[in-house]
């Protein structure tokens, strides 16, 4: 019995996962009823619905990014590509004479995800075929692509009032958001496309050592494009979601600060930022809780001047109990008091 | 640090100087306006929102109307853009300078050269953080403090009304602006103080919402679910306001009748929704300062006294205003 308390302790998402509890527990000092759910115009409605819709986006992305990162890469460009597929979905629309028509939403958001797509090309040509680091390739379109989102709405807030578009972040199918629905589809996908196959196997090789898995037969390449036009992909995806939320589309403020959270979510979820293994449950996890901590700021009434602090605190404290050394220190002492328990008994 | 300590103290001197011989050569430059020409070189911060493309719209008539000669350039939110269009406007000896600065600081050097030109200058909608008040000759903008004062008024004049649940209590939450910008602080602040005049108003929760939609979105879906009895929401901008409806909605309540929204800006959305019903009361800030500022333009040139602050005329709008106001909106 201790043996499997033990191993569960040990498991890579202990730490992540008790955290997520504890941060959902500590909403109930401020809200007794934070787990109530009730139904609401046919859906369901509360604090944990509001968790799940909005933790999409950076659910979305964060997959991408897990991906990026386990070939040792970074793509800090994905918010400038979520407000550029917003954009172009949002001035279609609103640009056309029939606005309001399914049709239009259909065809405004393959445009959108297209162009997404588009720049993760350019992005993964940068990284994989002329070899400039990742962390530089995709800083060009994270500062260029906001100017680029800002040209397509000509600087201003576009609105549409479609009710399809708007369906994509705040619709409802079986009494859960679209949205996250959308995100766990991908997320199934992805875990069946890269644990079921060696798509996982391979992706995690070029992390350790491209030019090692080149040589054994991988098409490092191919592989390093692919993740980078992937996450391109997901943030498109995201980009749309944030843009359907508020019916708007905000060059200036829509995916702001997204790649940050998106990167925190893959670290908490126990990936390593040097490459070469990942787990797509860790980043479901890390997402939850980035969104969790997000509302519990306004639930617990944490005055807004400390509410970086307050995350930064949370973050910290996570990141110490994800690190091997701090957790070996923790160890040490638990196990103590627990063995001498477990002799008396 | 010394280095520093010697150009502030050469500028010190050297503007005490400029000013002794400014006054008296003061009717000279005037000359170019006393002809009736004047030429204005405005330095825009940028187009980043319908506020800022309704300011320019206004400036950009209003030259036309009065026979001012605009010169005009955009600096996509740069403050070195802003410098370089002021250089410029400085050599091409237009007779006065108005600018809307992007950033409170690090405007001495230039300011100091458009002084030695003999040129005036006049700041639009945003304030300089300067030692040296004689660098420029006044500051047309919005007084955020009032605004947020008009806001708090409007809850306490309708109290009767705004006490939704009538349980005597009125709750307000408030969706604060972008943590740090000058409008937060002060809109939050002058809001606060007067709705102090009436025990029964009580800001029950407070948090950020980044002046955007999305933002005020989900800081109000938290808030209804944290708190029980919110009769009105204070929002710092129309934006936070929108996202604050679609939350409410969302809860199946009513926005402007379950729940009470107040907001300042009155850009044309927000209008829009104030018309609908569904926001109850908003303040004004005017981007539409152009007349004020031709006005001021000729004063300045022609070498009158203008107060160091004016305020641009900026009104408030309920529901029925709302409609009449509507169709000539321009931004």
């Amino acid at each position: 019995m201790r043996d499997l308390g033990l191993r569960f302790v040990r498991h890579n998402l202990f730490w992540p996962t008790l955290a997520l509890v504890l941060l959902l527990l500590l909403n109930l000092t401020k809200t007794p009823d934070f787990f109530s759910l009730r139904l609401q115009d046919g859906h369901l409605y509360g604090s944990l619905i509001d968790i799940l819709r909005n933790s999409a986006p950076t659910l979305l992305i964060a997959l991408g990014m897990t991906l990026v990162i386990a070939t040792r890469g970074i793509d800090l460009s994905v918010g400038a590509v979520a407000a550029i597929s917003g954009a172009v979905a949002c001035t279609y629309m609103a640009g056309s004479p029939d606005e309001s028509t399914a049709g239009r939403a259909v065809i405004g958001m393959t445009m959108a995800v297209a162009v997404a797509v588009l720049l993760g090309v350019w992005n993964g040509f940068l990284v994989s075929v002329l070899g400039i680091q990742p962390i530089i390739a995709t800083l060009v379109l994270m500062t260029a692509g906001r100017g680029l989102a800002m040209l397509i709405t000509d600087g201003q807030i576009t609105t549409v009032n479609n009710s399809l578009f708007a369906k994509v972040s705040t619709g409802f199918v079986l009494g859960l958001p679209i949205a996250i629905l959308i995100a766990l589809a991908v997320f199934a996908i992805t875990a069946v496309l890269t644990r079921r196959t060696a798509l996982g196997m391979l992706i995690e090789a070029v992390g350790i050592n491209p030019e090692a898995s080149r040589l054994a037969g991988v098409r490092a390449r191919t592989i390093t494009w692919t993740v980078y036009v992937f996450v391109a992909f997901c943030a498109g995806i995201a980009g749309l979601m944030i843009a359907s939320n508020t019916s708007a589309a905000d060059a200036n403020a829509a995916g702001l600060f997204i790649e940050l959270d998106a990167i925190l979510a893959v670290v908490i979820g126990g990936t390593s930022l040097a490459g070469g293994r990942f787990s797509l449950t860790g980043t479901l996890i890390g997402a939850m809780f980035i969104q969790t901590l997000a509302t519990t700021i306004p639930t617990m009434g944490i005055p807004a001047e400390t509410n970086y602090l307050f995350k930064a605190v949370v973050v910290i404290v996570v990141c110490l109990l994800q690190s091997p050394k701090a957790r070996a220190v923790l160890s040490v002492r638990r196990s103590s008091p627990l063995l001498t328990k477990g002799s008396a008994a | 640090m010394f280095k520093k300590l010697i150009t502030v103290s050469a500028g010190v001197v050297l503007a005490s100087g400029l000013a002794a011989c400014g006054s008296s050569s003061d009717s000279g430059s005037g000359g170019s306006g006393g002809s009736g020409d004047i030429t204005m070189g405005f330095a825009q911060v940028g187009a980043e929102s319908g506020w800022r493309t309704a300011n320019t719209k206004s400036i950009q008539a209003s030259a036309k109307d009065a026979g001012i000669k605009l010169k005009f350039s955009d600096a996509q939110q740069k403050q070195e853009n802003q410098i370089k269009a002021i250089r410029s406007y400085i050599q091409q000896k237009v007779d006065v300078i108005a600018f809307s600065p992007v950033v409170e600081t690090g405007w001495d050097t230039v300011l100091q050269e458009a002084k030695r030109a003999k040129i005036p200058v006049i700041l639009t909608d945003r304030a300089v953080d300067s030692s040296d008040k004689s660098l420029y000759k006044t500051f047309l903008g919005s007084d955020f403090v009032l605004e947020g004062n008009k806001a708090g008024q409007w809850v306490v004049d309708n109290a009767a009304t705004n006490d939704v649940n009538k349980d005597g209590k009125i709750n307000v939450v408030e969706i604060q602006g972008t943590t740090g910008a000058a409008p937060a602080i002060d809109r939050k602040k002058g809001f606060e103080d007067k709705i102090k005049a009436d025990s029964k108003i009580k800001i029950v929760a407070s948090q950020t919402g980044d002046f955007t939609r999305d933002g005020g979105k989900k800081t109000m879906e938290a808030f209804l679910k944290s708190q029980k009895d919110i009769d009105v929401v204070f929002a710092h901008n129309d934006d936070e306001g929108l996202g604050a409806i679609e939350a409410i909605e969302a809860a199946g309540k009513k926005p402007g009748v379950d729940i009470k929204i107040v907001t300042i800006d009155a850009v044309k959305d927000g209008m829009t929704a104030l018309s609908e019903g569904k926001i109850n009361y908003i303040v004004e800030c005017n981007p539409l300062l152009g007349p004020q500022l031709m006005d001021l333009a000729k004063k300045v040139v022609a070498g009158e006294d203008v107060p160091a602050r004016v305020e641009t005329k900026e009104g408030e709008f309920d529901q029925a205003q709302a409609k009449a106001a509507l169709p000539s909106r321009q931004y």
